[in-house]
């Protein structure tokens, strides 16, 4: 099969490799229809995160036609058409029990090294270094899946791909990343980053309820799309001094809750921008926090700072002090993606959101190279990239 | 926790006190095993061919520290070893299981008396234990145990039960003439609020090459709790999701078989043609 695989900084390659096989009573292979290069697997382009090997197949959005599976598989039949969680959960354990998925202590067969970093690990996810599982990606014809008896969501007749694929990471993830910001009436909410992560965040958060929400961005088209397919007030931070602009567009109260929908590739042009890129070139740290630092200074007292954007390391002048003066309440995670599978696809089927307003490029899976290229320098308008093997 | 297991459940092994060890050996003769012997000498000698090769002075320290290690694998002689009353010589290893103690403990979401029925059924062990080949039952309270050592070497020895409580605890200890001496506890106790069962195993043994090659495997980042920790972590995935998570053989660009497709520029236009690839939704730039 054709699968796109991992090669090292910048660069991504090709492959034919051999198709996947069962492992576990409680496996599936699906047949990829449609899948996505997300803003994570550009963490894993530039070269950010830890533990990844060359060769790797990369790829954790995706969907497809279950043609294979295990014994213990007994809820999906040969040809359902699912769309699969891209973090891996058992089902059974503390933390699946309780709703926690994301930090299931049974799919991680590396554990050891993320606790070695971590403490504890979390679940295995697809196609995202040995450290968080080794498992393959979906960027490729076909794809193992683990725990398929509690993954998959199997999707009705009448709705496209490109409707539901993302309900596999990033459709949940701005939706748990507004829920987290507990909405109450009459809110403001202020999203830092208008990619899909936090195109979703802007679109959740009115769902839930929020009065207005204010999307902060330097990218163009991105900022279009925020205004325009959000209805989000836009704030471009290298036109404005983003503290005062919040806060005076709030009647200096402060947004009641920020989103960080950046993570550990922060973009800026203050000091402290400029510090994080200058310490992390020289690897004197490892993650560029300038968002989540504006993002808790400009949060109001006694409010929520919700991040969906990933952090891999250690973050530098990190502003404890603000957070415990303000009383913040911050919330963060992989996103729990079971969870949002079934109210999400319901959604989707009363056509309260149709999400695939975010792709901006379809591709064949062949020119994957391109395509992270593109979408790493958001070049063509860039947004969201869905290939077809 | 060790010393009051013994107390509480007897002596794991038969006696050997360091007291009489150290009366054994009060001239320098020959005190270490001869795997240990064989350790030094290819260790030393490796260490010291590395050291002589790098001009520096780490390299000297290196080649000194080498030759020390050969010199006592060629003498079989440890002034160490005589300092602490270790006698490896003789062919007499020591017999009691002490010289790593491990304590290791994971929570199951089961209840003590199912996790107690999977572990007494000792041949479900080489389930989720890696390195454990086989254990055959001789009789209700003995064993026959093959585990894959060091370089793949099988080593094997009889255990027995010498206490064991139905849902609660199970201790056993190898037999007299064990390639490995070693013994153990594991224990079944219910976590408050109905949250399953911390499982507890604490573990005596003597590895081959004794203490010593314990700490230059751990210098090599191989803590000894390590095995005991995995193994208990496979026993909680067997138990709970009914499998233990893998990723061996999924396929790589790695692969013997994988192949790189040739690199290619898109051509909209002819993949268009193809039906590859839709035309981009408009967009318009923003000034």
């Amino acid at each position: 099969m054709r699968a796109v695989c991992w090669y090292g900084k910048n660069d991504v390659r090709v492959y034919d490799t051999p198709d996947p096989k069962i492992i576990n009573p409680r496996d599936a292979i699906i047949k990829v229809t449609t899948t996505a290069i997300c803003g994570s697997d550009l963490h894993l382009y530039d070269g950010y995160i830890p533990t990844m090997e060359k060769g790797d197949i990369l790829g954790h959005e995706f969907m497809g036609e279950v043609v294979e599976v295990g014994s213990q598989v007994t809820n999906l039949k040969l040809g359902d058409r699912v769309v699969v969680p891209f973090t891996i959960a058992c089902g059974r354990c503390f933390f699946c029990k309780r709703e926690l998925w994301s930090l299931c202590d049974n799919s991680n067969p590396n554990a050891r090294t993320a606790e070695t970093l971590y403490g504890f690990s979390g679940s295995g996810l697809f196609g995202y270094s040995h450290m968080l599982g080794g498992y393959a990606g979906g960027q490729a014809e076909y794809v193992r899946v683990p725990f398929a008896d509690v993954g998959p969501i199997p999707i009705p007749e009448g709705l496209e791909d490109e409707q539901v694929l993302f309900l596999s990471d990033i459709f949940p993830t701005g939706y748990m990343a507004a829920e987290n910001c507990n909405i109450q009436q009459g809110d403001t909410i202020a999203v830092w980053g208008c990619g899909p992560v936090g195109q979703f965040a802007i679109k959740s958060a009115y769902l839930l309820g929020a009065e207005r929400v204010i999307a902060i961005d330097s990218v163009a088209e991105r900022v279009k799309m925020a205004a325009e397919e959000g209805k989000a007030e836009t704030l471009d931070f290298y036109d404005e001094d983003i503290f005062t602009k919040l806060k005076e567009m709030t009647g200096g109260l402060g947004p009641d809750a920020c989103i960080d929908a950046v993570g550990l590739e922060a973009h800026g042009t203050t000091i402290d921008a400029l510090y994080d890129r200058a310490k992390t070139a020289l690897y004197l740290a490892t993650d560029r926090s300038h968002a989540l630092r504006q993002a808790i200074h400009s949060c109001r007292k006694g409010g929520t700072v919700s991040v969906p954007g990933v952090y891999g390391g250690f973050l530098d002048k990190f502003p404890f002090g603000a957070a415990f003066a303000k009383g913040l309440t911050l919330k963060m995670g992989q996103t729990h993606v079971h969870r949002y599978l079934r109210p999400l696809l319901e959604l989707i089927e009363k056509g309260a959101i149709d999400p695939s307003f975010v792709i901006t490029h379809r591709l064949g899976l062949n020119d994957a190279p391109f395509g992270y290229e593109t979408f790493k320098k958001k070049e063509d308008a860039c947004i969201k990239i869905v290939m077809k093997p | 926790m060790s010393e009051s297991t013994r107390e509480r459940h007897g002596h794991p092994a038969s006696l050997t006190t360091r007291h009489e060890q150290s009366l054994s050996q009060s001239s320098q003769s020959a005190n270490l095993g001869k795997t240990e012997k064989v350790l030094f000498t290819i260790g030393g000698g490796a260490l010291a061919i590395y050291g002589i090769t790098r001009p520096s002075v780490r390299g000297l320290i290196l080649t000194a520290l080498g030759a020390g290690m050969l010199h006592r694998g060629v003498s079989g002689y440890c002034e160490i070893y005589r300092a602490i009353g270790i006698d490896h010589a003789n062919g007499k290893a020591d017999s009691v299981a002490r010289d790593i103690h491990v304590e290791k403990a994971v929570t199951i979401n089961r209840s003590p008396e199912e996790l107690y029925r999977f572990w007494r059924s000792f041949e479900n062990l080489p389930l989720f234990m890696k390195n454990l080949e086989a254990v055959v039952p001789i009789d209700e309270k003995r064993s026959h145990w093959k585990v894959k050592g060091p370089a793949g070497v099988l080593v094997e020895w009889d255990a027995e039960i010498y206490n064991e409580k139905e849902g609660e605890l199970i201790s056993w200890r190898a037999l007299q003439e064990a390639d490995i001496v070693n013994a153990g506890t594991v224990r079944f106790e219910p976590a408050p609020g109905g949250r399953g069962t911390h499982v507890r195993v604490t573990m005596n043994y003597n590895a081959p090459g004794g203490r010593l090659s314990a700490l230059m495997a751990k210098l090599f980042g191989q803590e000894p709790g390590q095995m005991v920790e995995e193994d208990l972590r496979c026993f909680k995935q067997m138990m709970e999701a009914g499998e233990i998570p893998s990723t061996e053989g999924q396929p790589t660009g790695r692969s013997p078989e994988a192949t790189a497709l040739p690199k290619r520029k898109p051509n909209k236009k002819a993949d268009e043609q193809q039906g590859l690839v839709e035309p981009r939704r408009s967009m318009t730039h923003a000034a």
